[in-house]
């Protein structure tokens, strides 16, 4: 980290400033928190009025799927975008292996344990989002991590990353969430703005497809980093 | 001093920690980690922020802020990572080669 070939005194000046500039953030940013209101409505009467209207009860629900739907829209785009890149990070032709120990009896016992509780918790998470805490990041979250735990695990899921069926199950949450805006636009409405009684179905049926969408592409990011490729690590691989 | 303004100094504090560690230190995965640190810092100060509602419930904007902003994280920090890898499988040094300015 500290380059030998460099005096002693240059790097320690550099440092200093470092430190001073810091410093001098973290004050200039702490009188501006100290100057902050301690009581502000914000928007949580705005939103509580307009809440019933919405087709869930959750507030964050509301904002998140529905007041500011095109956040969350071009938040699943980034999603995507880091597959993407993640794709295009690997050399062409290359042998690709998940490089994983043999699992001990714990691992397994637990994985066939925690696997299918997880789902089932996902589906619940999906299925509360719309009166409480909960919603399709939620539960896409667990459903990556219970991929993840099966990846971990050694047992063979990793073949299922392959090919256009995974890819179309990647892109249909963003696919259906911007079909329904555009098809609000259709029916008379603008960009993303769903008819009043529908908001509710369109709402969960948007959450479930983000929820596949989301879980499959956190296993990806996983897998696409943990990718040995061919001729690294070969000391380190289990036969 | 009240439990929100604790809470909001606190991100303020962990955002100029991660910002002096990004710039300090030259390991990418240390920079992945001063990056994820910096945004932690902020999601405090947003959620400390959305308490002052003087109602039972919080302000729900900066809530929905802070979830669309943990997802953009894990998804800068999966690119992070698979970039420091394959720097390190092109160089084999763990790092991008250092200017020589003197």
């Amino acid at each position: 980290m500290i380059d030998p070939g460099r005096s002693a005194t240059r790097f320690g000046f550099a440092r200093l400033v470092l430190v001073l500039f810091s410093l001098v953030l973290a004050l200039s940013l702490g009188v501006a928190v100290l100057s902050l209101p301690l009581t502000s409505v914000g928007l949580a009467d705005s939103v509580q009025a307009k809440v019933p209207q919405s087709g869930v009860t959750n507030p964050v629900t509301a904002v998140l799927l529905n007041f500011r739907g095109y956040d969350t829209l071009l938040e699943v785009g980034v999603l995507l975008l880091a597959v993407v890149g993640l794709r295009s990070l690997r050399r062409p032709h290359e042998e690709q292996s998940l490089s994983m120990a043999a699992p001990g009896p714990i691992l397994l016992a637990l994985v066939r344990l925690l696997v299918p509780v997880m789902v089932l918790v996902a589906g619940y998470l999906l299925w509360m989002g719309a009166h409480a805490p909960g919603g399709a990041f939620q539960s896409g979250a667990v459903l990556g991590a219970a991929a993840v735990l099966v990846l971990l695990s050694g047992l063979p899921l990793a073949s299922w990353f392959h090919g256009w069926p995974f890819r179309a199950v990647l892109v249909i949450g963003f696919a259906l969430f911007l079909a329904v805006g555009v098809g609000a636009m259709v029916a008379g409405g603008r960009f993303l703005e769903y008819p009043r009684e529908w908001a509710g179905s369109l709402i969960l049926l948007v959450e479930a497809a983000l929820t596949l969408s989301i879980g499959c592409i956190l296993a990806a990011l996983f897998v696409g980093i943990s990718i040995v490729p061919n001729g690294a690590n070969r000391t380190r691989e289990h036969p | 001093m009240s439990l929100v303004l604790l809470y909001a100094l606190a991100g303020v504090a962990l955002f100029c920690l991660g910002l002096y560690a990004l710039i300090a230190h030259a390991h990418p995965l240390r920079k992945t980690l001063a990056i994820n640190i910096m945004g932690s810092g902020i999601f405090l100060l947003l959620v400390a922020v959305a308490r002052r509602s003087p109602g039972p419930m919080p302000d729900p904007v900066p809530h929905a802020m802070v979830l669309t902003g943990i997802v953009v994280t894990v998804s800068a920090t999966a690119l992070l990572l698979a970039l420091a890898r394959r720097v390190h499988t092109e160089t084999g040094q763990a790092s991008l080669p250092e200017d020589s300015l003197e």
